[in-house]
């Protein structure tokens, strides 16, 4: 299955990249997803291993599982306001 | 129930806001608006540019205004986040609360400032006058609602 992935702010600026799509296992989690990333290397390491991250709009957990065409969002620290 | 939450471009009218809200059964109509100010940590700040993940922000938000109604009873409503690029004095956020009562308009006015900071998916980049500009450190929005998150940083 694949899911989109979506980074924001200083990961995306780290990663010089806004967007990619991601095939993984089905019944892969959040958690999957984020060891598949960081396992690519340089320079996906600068992601943490416990982000967080929002799966279509929603925070959630790093065990969710997830589903073909999901929009995972990798959420830096906030500053709104 | 009037509860109006957005993520704008544009310049944040205030006035416009006020009416959106208000009402004539209203005793308080509550403005609270956060602005960029011209200094941070020591460094003279030339202007902010504000990112948002918008299609989350903006639910999120309403989310904020709903829990905020719900906690206060108070259930006229307005907050608008502004994005882009931002120089010193103008309008990041908006708040409007309208109610019958002052009590009750302080209390959900205050609710929302401190969750939008807590957990609405918006990033701050500070734009000094060196030329330098850096990614404002925030808060971890898994924490909001507990201590933690609640002390951790930040100010209007």
């Amino acid at each position: 299955m694949e899911v989109r992935t979506l980074f924001f702010a200083a990961y995306r600026d780290a990663l010089g990249l806004s967007e990619l799509a991601v095939t993984l296992p089905e019944g892969a989690s959040v958690s999957d997803l984020v060891r598949s990333l960081r396992g690519r290397g340089t320079p996906f390491e600068v992601l943490p291993g416990d982000p967080a991250v929002a799966v279509n709009r929603r925070y959630s957990p790093m065990d969710r599982v997830l589903e073909g065409g999901d929009e995972v969002a990798f959420i830096p620290p906030v500053a709104g306001g | 129930m009037s509860l109006y939450a957005r993520v704008v471009h544009h310049p944040i009218r205030v006035q416009a806001l006020v009416d959106e809200v208000g009402g004539p059964e209203d005793g308080a109509v509550l403005v609270f608006l956060g602005t960029v100010r011209d200094h941070n940590d020591g460094r003279r700040v030339e202007g902010v540019r504000y990112e948002a993940y918008e299609s989350m922000a903006r639910e999120v938000l309403e989310e904020i205004l709903v829990d905020a109604s719900r906690a206060t009873g108070v259930d006229r409503i307005g907050a608008l986040h502004r994005v882009g690029e931002l120089s010193v004095g103008d309008v990041s956020v908006a708040i409007v609360v309208a109610s019958p009562h002052r009590e009750q308009a302080y209390a959900a006015s205050r609710r929302v400032i401190e969750e939008i900071k807590a957990r609405l998916p918006v990033w701050k980049k500070e734009l000094y006058v060196d030329g330098r500009e850096t990614w404002l450190e925030g808060r971890d929005p898994r924490f909001a609602g507990s201590p933690a998150g609640r002390s951790a940083g930040g100010s209007e």
